[in-house]
């Protein structure tokens, strides 16, 4: 066969390849996908897989307003007792059924088990129905402060809707049946954990007329097929892919890679509006960190700026912010933060004399394969050395600290003193949601279980009230309470940078979730 | 043989069951809960305890062995906790890229260090010699990810000839397959090379003393066949051995090189596998290697009767 003749059959083969293909978009994302069940783990990777498939009844818009999303109208009666929601019309799942009342009031009802703001939710509803296949109610037994705050939340665990046949699976097992109504049609076929997921665009999908804004808006999809890399987790072989052209976007690009992809050609990074937070969180139930007077102390040692320096490094991608509420959103304020805002070691030592710390030496675990939080023990160890503490820094990769921080035995036989996270800014916004200000003891939800009756009451009333500028008041009353309860301490925000390719147009970045609707590839 | 291929396969069975008993015990005794991590972060501790149970990570220890040994008897390794997958069918979709490239390994480092070796042998002292020996020390110093990322540096981004990255299935078409291949091949024969071609130089050098090197010699033999069919073939046995290992030790892990050029092989499972306390995961791919091992020793040995007639089983 002549030579050109072969040339010419495999340029046409290869071309046709292409084009069979269509507009690919390719992303490394910040981890890796294993859990496809958004409603059974709070992973932010299943969160954002949820974002492709699933679609939402409400949702965050990049100003942390909630907006409608698969719902088109909504009434509540004047005691607030009954919330009446009508669907949109053309909301469909990807097998071609349309979504229903009934699929919406069986995802709730799933997701009310899983999710802490569901079960809070949950408290308050007496019950859920659908009078007609396009809407749905929710009675509740007495009014609530938070309920489209809930339907709408953003981050893990989003009450995703589900067909009701997989809704109905039992919380506490995962689903395998991953049929959404969402703006994406999730490729099982594809699927190979640990190396990529695919998403075909759903072409079925009937996106709202308003522009996309954080998880709102029209979800219109520009690309044919995203394909997340799971493989490529070394940050040096991300860049590399990135500036070759291989690949189209890094979710979360590295700190020490900022500056210089910023003056890569070819390269753009982008930083979202919303920040992460990280904390510091003590163990209540154990010496010394069982006295709010030694926890005082400790807060008044951690200066934010020495965190934010060691662990960020680059001067644009960080501020102080002394709120427990993400600076910027709705509940943020700066009352009753004194003590950490200003922060001073002078003040730290005196604090702890009066304290009458006994020197009990702290446990504080430090993860060592964690990078993007790895930095914090060592400095929270070396400023509370400075204010007068014995400090016990202990290393072990992050899966043994996740497994260590659930245990409520003392320091000495396995338990903990302290250990510091992250947290993006929607998990943390709000007085119900924040899991660090659950105070019941050794009966809250998350690990540390501080116990205080009052912060408990100002939680309660927060969920009950209605008036937008009461739960304001009553927020900054629960920031002053656990300030001075010292449930934790916030230790200043950063923002993720992403870094795309320059031919990659409308990545939302409100710092919600990564999702990867409204995304052009020009 | 046959008998003796058969004591070799029987006697596998007990080294498995050892090192299923050492695994699931060692796994067990390791810090870390696997229900916590699959909870995510924000998960409470009821959840987990939750999770805990329908895992079954709440029963007794010799109850979750039994449990796994009967179902390891009948072939089934059990599911991912962490992918819920059946574990053989996590191992099946990453044996091809971690065997393509511990192929492709094993056949560059051969041809490139074995001649190598017979020819440092053959110029014993000289400068060649000496120029292997440095090389080789090089081989053996230089940490994998510094080359992998020097190679991508000037191959991939400065010539643009290869992939910074990636993993491309023979089924994809064979270039592409190749050109994935390539670079992350020759960072991990740097190592293999400078190890094969050592015990090939210091084997046949051994032959080269021999009687026989000068019975060829006096026959007037060119010296290329006293080299390849003489010497070389003398010393074959160590050289096998020590590709046989190379082996091994390719199928088994080679992780740095699959995280720096994203390749989706077994060495990336197992770690990962391993952070996620996946048990089952970690169990399943550790019987596997010891497998491998036990295989590939087992052909080593039998490559001994073809190599040298004087060994027989």
């Amino acid at each position: 066969m002549n030579r050109n003749i072969v040339v010419a059959v495999l340029l046409a083969a290869a071309a046709g390849g292409a084009l069979a293909q269509g507009e690919v978009l390719r992303v490394v994302p910040h981890s890796n996908l294993s859990i496809l069940d958004p409603v059974w783990t709070t992973a932010y990777m299943s969160r954002n897989h949820g974002y492709m498939i699933y679609d939402t009844l409400f949702g965050t818009d990049g100003k942390s307003q909630i907006k409608p999303q698969m719902v088109e109208s909504w009434t509540e009666s004047p005691d607030h007792r009954l919330w009446t929601f009508k669907l949109r019309k053309g909301l469909a799942f990807h097998d071609g059924a349309p979504v229903t009342g009934e699929d919406v009031v069986a995802s709730l009802g799933r997701w009310g088990k899983r999710d802490a703001m569901g079960v809070a939710l949950m408290t308050f509803v007496e019950r859920m129905d659908s009078p007609s296949p396009d809407s749905f109610r929710i009675f509740l037994r007495e009014p609530c402060g938070f309920l489209l705050e809930a339907l709408g939340k953003p981050s893990s665990n989003v009450p995703f809707i589900m067909p009701k046949r997989v809704a109905e699976t039992d919380a506490f097992n995962q689903i395998d049946d991953y049929t959404g109504s969402g703006p994406y049609v999730f490729k099982r076929d594809e699927f190979k954990p640990g190396d990529r997921a695919v998403y075909l665009k759903n072409t079925k999908y009937k996106p709202r007329a308003e522009p996309a804004s954080g998880t709102t808006g029209g979800k219109n999809v520009y690309v044919d097929r995203v394909e997340w890399n799971l493989a490529l987790r070394d940050v040096q072989a991300q860049s590399n892919a990135l500036v070759k052209g291989e690949i189209d976007i890094i979710e979360s690009l590295a700190f020490d890679h900022y500056e210089s992809m910023s003056k890569e050609k070819g390269v753009k990074v982008l930083k979202p509006t919303l920040g992460l937070q990280y904390m510091c969180r003590f163990n209540h139930l154990h010496a010394p960190f069982n006295r709010a007077e030694v926890r005082r102390a400790a807060l008044a040692a951690f200066d934010q700026r020495q965190f934010l320096k060691a662990q960020v490094g680059v001067d644009e991608l960080y501020k102080p912010c002394a709120s427990m509420f993400t600076c910027g959103t709705p509940y943020a304020s700066d009352v009753g933060t004194e003590l950490q805002a200003r922060s001073s070691m002078r003040k730290a030592q005196d604090l702890l004399k009066q304290s009458g710390y006994d020197g009990t030496p702290v446990v504080l675990m430090k993860p060592t394969d964690l990078q993007s939080i790895g930095k914090l023990p060592d400095v929270a160890g070396q400023l509370m050395r400075q204010a007068g503490f014995k400090v016990d820094l202990q290393a072990m990769d992050w899966q043994t600290l996740v497994s260590r921080r659930a245990k409520k035995d003392a320091p000495s036989a396995g338990g903990w003193n302290m250990f510091c996270t992250a947290w993006v800014a929607p998990d943390i916004w709000s007085p119900v949601n924040n899991a660090a200000l659950d105070a019941r003891g050794d009966k809250s939800g998350w690990f540390g279980w501080p116990d205080g009756p009052k912060l408990q009451e100002l939680r309660s009333q927060f969920m009950r009230e209605t008036d937008e500028a009461k739960k304001k008041k009553l927020a900054e009353a629960i920031q002053t309470e656990a300030f001075q309860l010292a449930t934790h301490a916030p230790l200043g925000e950063y923002v993720q940078p992403v870094a795309t390719r320059q031919n990659i147009s409308g990545v939302i970045m409100s710092g919600l979730a990564n999702i990867y609707w409204n995304v052009k590839k020009n | 043989m046959l008998n003796f291929i058969a004591r070799r396969i029987l006697a596998t069975v007990p080294v498995l069951a050892i090192v299923a008993v050492l695994v699931f015990l060692l796994l067990r005794l390791t810090p870390g809960d696997p229900a916590a991590i699959l909870a995510g972060d924000a998960a409470s501790a009821d959840q987990i305890a939750r999770i805990r149970i329908s895992l079954g990570l709440d029963q007794p220890i010799i109850v979750q062995f039994g449990i796994w040994i009967g179902h390891l008897v009948t072939g089934d390794l059990g599911e991912s906790f962490y992918y819920k997958i059946q574990v053989a069918d996590l191992i099946a979709q990453r044996l091809e890229p971690t065997l393509s490239l511990a192929t492709l390994t094993i056949l560059f480092s051969v041809l490139v260090s074995v001649p190598l070796g017979v020819i440092a042998a053959w110029r014993f002292g000289g400068w060649f010699d000496r120029a292997l020996m440095g090389f080789s020390v090089m081989g053996f110093s230089i940490p994998v990810f510094v080359l992998a990322y020097i190679l991508i540096w000037i191959v991939s981004l400065k010539l643009g000839w290869l992939p910074v990255q990636g993993y491309k299935r023979i089924a994809d078409g064979f270039w592409p397959y190749l050109q994935h291949l390539i670079l992350p091949s020759i960072t991990l024969s740097v190592i293999f090379i400078a190890l094969i071609a050592r015990v090939t130089r210091a084997s046949v050098l051994e032959s080269l003393g021999e009687d026989y090197i000068r019975t060829a010699r006096a026959k007037g033999l060119r010296e290329s066949q006293v080299l390849i069919r003489h010497a070389l073939a003398n010393a074959a046995v160590p050289i096998v051995t020590v590709i046989g290992i190379g082996i091994a030790l390719l199928i088994g892990g080679v992780v740095v090189t699959e995280s720096v050029y994203a390749i989706p092989g077994l060495g990336r499972l197992t770690v990962d596998a391993v952070l996620a306390r996946d048990f089952p995961t970690i169990q399943g791919v550790i019987l596997f290697f010891s497998l491998v091992y036990v295989g590939v020793n087992l052909l080593v040995d039998l490559s001994y009767v073809f190599l040298d007639p004087r060994i027989r089983y």
